[in-house]
């Protein structure tokens, strides 16, 4: 059964219960940061920060608005960080939801590339491998498999988060949307239902897509944006470099062996 | 709260002034929004755009310290609408359940800003007991009542009288509130007069930090018993407590003029039990029945308070306390009245050498109280001081904190670390008034040890000396005391608090059965029924059905009073019984009986009522009792001439701004307590802008538990000052600066978010800026930073004495 998680961007108040809650089920440790003239902290997705909320100081109507919008991965079912994936590390569960499996991730960067939303980013620090959300469907901290939802879902307060099936959380931002047009909020939609073919974290959003800072239209990586990378990683020799990597690897395991910690 | 959080759920529209709700209580919103789901309207009133703004259907700004004027001009609003429209409002809830009828004494004279003489006293005016006279009702204890409100000396036209002078216009004026938004305010929020609409307040410390706070509430309370919304769901005057237990605490006596569930402190006059309940106003002689209402009775509840006080003080000195010894009443201390004890007060006293000892328990004056810099000077003048709490806190390590030499300091400090709530067990009472049990999860780390064990062996100490010093002063307050917890035992405590009927050794059903002979104990009357022989410890009660419909859930946990959870009830249905609301009622009559009420039934029902009686054109003539039984007069005030400061709200300037009072010669409340240790008033030279503190969702309080969080540090890792572009384009400062933000008490570095949630507003002709700065910050902890507080004054509430933090004057400007 397709599941997803539905985002109500007109109920959320960026308590940001969900980054705290992430980083504690995920075991996560704190990024050391600045206050930069803004709320919104860390700067930047990261490999211990997979979701973060973004403040957005706006106007609609005229009007002073402040808006608040989930940045963490999208769980695609055109999943472009999947395709371009070399080593099929990055693989989807039966409910949707994509994530990356660190025993096989080679620290190409490939996807990273890929992704139209800027999601995976890579370790340079340990383990050199991408990382993202997994919609807590980690190896051994699987909240799903546990017939839990996600944790920043269930730590929400006010219901912005929500978890269930896919079709009947589109029936409920469907309402919800009619809803929040009639009162006014003419540019309200359901974002992620047909996207990529159908995104497993839709948000409904009480303003534009672009008010939000979401791409329009966005594209799987096969037919615009490997060219783009292709370029960039041929040139930096990346790919000569792969079989280089099971030889790396080993010699890892032997070290780590050598160390005690095997 | 008089309602409880999930009753928000039920509200037509919720009004949230003085409060950040969504960032400062985030579960609160739950109901928020499921209120927002059902139709319901929000309004945020804020001198900033809040995260709880941004969720808003209105926003309105209003500068800092305006309450007054914005409230007194939507009464105004109210009462010509109510004029104009009187079908759109509930006149006979108006008439009959508040004192709009009653006639006050004529020569209530109001002139100038103020309500009569005023005589000065050491730490403020105070209105002389003439003047005081002038405000109370006519004819003493049978005041006269006019039905049609046309009376000149009657509540309502004195209201209107009064509040003609806050149109619009003048309150913009002094808000700096766009007229527009303020009149779709008024619009929006009076449409919950009609009968079946229920409006709420949310309020939190930006109503109350204020010299005038307890005005400002007393505002919320006319507005909202002019537009019916006290008793019925989805309404009431709701405070959202500041932590998690604090309703607790004020209900069990953390404060200095009360004792548990509400009994005054005996002062030095209260030669006996009866003077003292007759000074306190809690006696049969002071009914009020009003002549010329549908009701006749008042039920006057706080008559019974002798009950009360003779059950607590069997259940603090047990078989000392006699029908003799007036049950050992004059072995509680006498407050000498001469002298404030509150927080300002007490800081106060050991700056000046009266005070030489403290003992700190889960509190950080040092950075949480206001003027920081006084109060750590101050705590340099003990002789010792004992800190408890789970971490080092900023007040535990003042002696050694940056720019002192901790060998010029000579109080010695003890730190006893506490046990933090998942390693101990008890109850805590949240805002809606439930009190809920906690469990033990974790024993506590290395020594830290519960509060409960830590006050048992204080105490067993403090009693073995009292009792080998047969000269010590007051010393059968001590060693009369029953003390026999041996330990921690949360049970044994809680039933104690419920009280025990002694002829039989039983738990106390109710406080209705306590009495006044020493026959009964209870540690705090209005906690009895939390334990009962039948149902054992209702606190911990975890049953998830709510037969109400309303939201009552009335079998989870337990709540005070009498399980009852949304007070002033009998104000929720007509003079026949019948709800006013139909779609939310919260109990009716059935021709015979009140619906089944609360946890007492397993049918469908209503809530536990405020009182049993039946409606009042039902009852018999002579038995027919008014709604609101806490009153001695039996109905809620719209009038209330128990304040300090005058009988209606009346707008005054915080102790500093840089606007001149713009309704009358009175710049202050004439009434306000003003500190004079180390507390220097700013000038608009120097100062310019209006500073007010306050806190984000990130942290907590002074910070002592969230700033040692990592997760909530990388969240929110610096002291912050938020302003508006205009401001900052004067300074030079650009977002992300670093600035110092200045009063005349101090100065904290904080990284300036410049952002248009921030507004310059146009006061009376001049443009006034503000600036917000939260107060979680510190020398201690892993997240460090300046105290907001070093800039806040020791001026209070003229009432409460609650510290002005909200309203001072600052400047900013870039740190280099």
């Amino acid at each position: 059964m397709e599941k997803a998680i539905l985002y109500d961007s007109s109920k959320c108040t960026a308590c940001r219960g969900c980054q705290v809650a992430c980083k504690s089920w995920n075991e996560h440790e704190a990024e050391e940061t600045t206050n930069r003239g803004s709320y919104e902290n860390p700067k930047e997705l990261s490999p211990e920060t997979w979701v973060k909320m973004r403040f957005i100081e706006t106007e609609r109507n005229g009007k002073f608005a402040w808006l608040f919008a989930r940045r963490a991965c999208m769980h695609c079912t055109d999943a472009s960080c999947s395709i371009v994936c070399p080593t099929g590390s990055i693989l989807k569960t039966e409910e949707g939801f994509v994530h990356i499996d660190q025993e096989w991730c080679i620290g190409c960067g490939n996807c990273l590339y890929a992704c139209p939303f800027d999601i995976p980013h890579k370790d340079h620090h340990h383990t050199g491998t991408a990382m993202k959300c997994t919609g807590c469907t980690s190896t051994g901290l699987n909240r799903q498999d546990a017939g839990m939802a996600p944790a920043c879902v269930t730590t929400c307060p006010t219901g912005a988060l929500k978890f269930g099936n896919r079709d009947e959380l589109i029936e409920e931002a469907n309402q919800r949307v009619a809803d929040l047009k009639a009162k006014g909020m003419s540019n309200a939609n359901l974002y992620g239902k047909d996207e990529l073919g159908g995104l497993h974290v839709m948000y409904i959003l009480d303003d534009t897509v672009e008010a939000y800072g979401l791409p329009e239209d966005p594209q799987v990586a096969s037919s615009t944006v490997i060219p783009k990378w292709l370029t960039g990683v041929a040139t930096a020799g990346v790919i000569a470099a792969l079989p280089l990597w099971f030889v790396f690897k080993r010699k890892q395991e032997l070290e780590a062996r050598t160390k005690g910690g095997a | 709260m008089t309602n409880h959080w999930i009753d928000i759920r039920n509200s037509d529209c919720m009004m949230i002034i003085g409060s950040n709700a969504a960032e400062n209580h985030p579960i609160s919103f739950k109901w928020v929004t499921e209120a927002k789901e059902r139709g319901g309207t929000l309004i945020s009133v804020d001198p900033r755009f809040t995260r709880t703004s941004s969720k808003a259907d209105i926003y309105a700004v209003m500068r800092s310290g305006c309450d007054i004027a914005f409230i007194g001009g939507m009464i105004n609003y109210v009462i010509n609408d109510m004029e104009a429209n009187p079908g759109n409002y509930n006149m006979e809830y108006v008439t009959q359940y508040t004192n709009a009828a009653f006639k006050i004494n004529p020569d209530f004279e109001f002139n100038d800003g103020l309500f009569g003489e005023i005589e000065q006293k050491t730490y403020n005016g105070s209105y002389t007991a003439a003047s005081k006279a002038t405000w109370k009702y006519g004819a003493g204890s049978t005041p006269e009542t006019d039905d049609t409100l046309q009376d000149p000396d009657c509540v309502f036209q004195l209201l209107k009288k009064h509040y003609s002078r806050y149109d619009a216009d003048t309150v913009c004026n002094i808000t700096g509130t766009p007229k527009e938004t303020y009149l779709e305010v008024c619009k929006a929020y009076a449409a919950t007069g009609q009968k079946g609409k229920a409006g709420t307040i949310m309020y939190a410390m930006g109503a109350t930090q204020h010299t005038y706070g307890v005005q400002n509430i007393r505002g919320y309370a006319i507005l909202q018993l002019l537009l019916a919304n006290m008793g019925v769901a989805g309404g009431g005057i709701n405070a959202l407590r500041g932590t998690s237990n604090v309703q607790g605490s004020t209900d069990m006596c953390l404060l200095e003029h009360i004792l548990p569930g509400y009994l005054g402190v005996p002062v030095e006059s209260d030669t006996d039990l009866n003077t003292y309940l007759l000074r306190t106003g809690k006696h049969p002689d002071k009914t009020i029945t009003p002549v010329g209402l549908a009701a006749d009775t008042s039920s006057n509840w706080w008559q019974h308070a002798r009950k009360y006080t003779v059950s607590l003080l069997k259940a603090w000195y047990g078989d000392a306390a006699t029908a003799d010894n007036e049950f050992a009443f004059h072995n509680l201390p006498k407050k000498d009245t001469s002298v404030n004890h509150t927080h300002i007060g007490l800081i106060e006293a050991m700056g000046r050498g009266t005070i030489k000892g403290l003992w700190v328990w889960g509190q950080n004056p040092a950075s949480g109280g206001p003027n920081s810099n006084g109060a750590r000077n101050a705590l340099a003048k003990l002789d010792w001081l004992v800190s408890v709490d789970i971490w080092e806190n900023e007040t535990a390590i003042f002696w050694k904190r940056p720019d002192v030499n901790p060998a010029d300091i000579g109080t010695e400090v003890f730190m006893l670390p506490a046990a933090c709530s998942y390693e101990k067990e008890g109850s805590i009472s949240n805002s809606g008034r439930w009190a809920q049990w906690r469990y033990k999860a974790v024993q506590a780390p290395g020594e830290a040890k519960p509060d409960l064990e830590i006050m048992d062996e204080l105490m067993t100490e403090i009693k073995k000396l009292y009792e080998a010093d047969s000269s010590a002063p007051g010393r059968n307050a001590i060693t009369d005391l029953v003390w026999d917890y041996n330990g921690v035992n949360a049970d044994k405590v809680a039933r104690e608090v419920n009280g025990y009927d002694l002829t039989t050794g039983e738990l106390v059903y109710l406080f209705t059965k306590l009495k006044d002979d020493g026959t009964t104990t209870s540690g705090n009357w209005l906690y009895c029924n939390q334990y009962t022989e039948t149902q054992g410890n209702k606190m911990q009660r975890h049953n998830p059905v709510d037969l109400s419909g309303i939201g009552l859930y009335s079998s989870w946990t337990w709540c005070w009073p009498y399980n009852r959870r949304i007070i002033y009830n009998r104000a929720s249905v007509d003079l026949n019984g019948n709800p006013y609301d139909s779609e939310h009622p919260v109990t009716w009559w059935t021709g015979e009986a009140w619906a089944p009420q609360g946890d007492l039934s397993e049918e469908q029902g209503g809530d536990v009522l405020d009182g049993g009686w039946p409606p009042i054109n039902v009852a018999d003539a002579g038995a027919k009792f008014l709604p609101f039984i806490m009153k001695p007069e039996g109905v809620a005030r719209i009038w209330g001439f128990g304040r300090a400061e005058g009988p209606l709200p009346e707008v005054y300037e915080a102790w500093e701004s840089p606007v001149s009072n713009p309704m009358s010669s009175q710049q202050n409340n004439p009434c306000a307590f003003i500190g004079t240790w180390q507390n220097p008033k700013g000038t608009t030279a120097d100062f310019p802008y209006v500073g007010t503190t306050y806190r984000c969702s990130e942290h907590w309080q002074t910070g002592i538990m969230t700033r040692n969080l990592p997760w909530l540090v990388e969240l929110m890792p610096e002291l912050y000052a938020e302003f508006d572009e205009e401001l900052a384009a004067d300074k030079g400062i650009e977002n992300g600066d670093k600035v110092v933000v200045s009063s005349a008490r101090g100065e904290c570095r904080a990284v300036a978010i410049v952002t248009k949630r921030f507004q310059p507003l146009t006061i009376d002709g001049q443009t006034v800026h503000q600036i917000g700065i939260p107060w979680h910050w510190g020398y201690a902890g892993m997240s460090k930073g300046d105290a907001a507080n070093m800039l806040t004054p020791h001026v209070g509430d003229a009432n409460t004495t609650i510290p002005e933090f909200k309203t001072f004057l600052c400047d900013v400007r870039r740190a280099d």
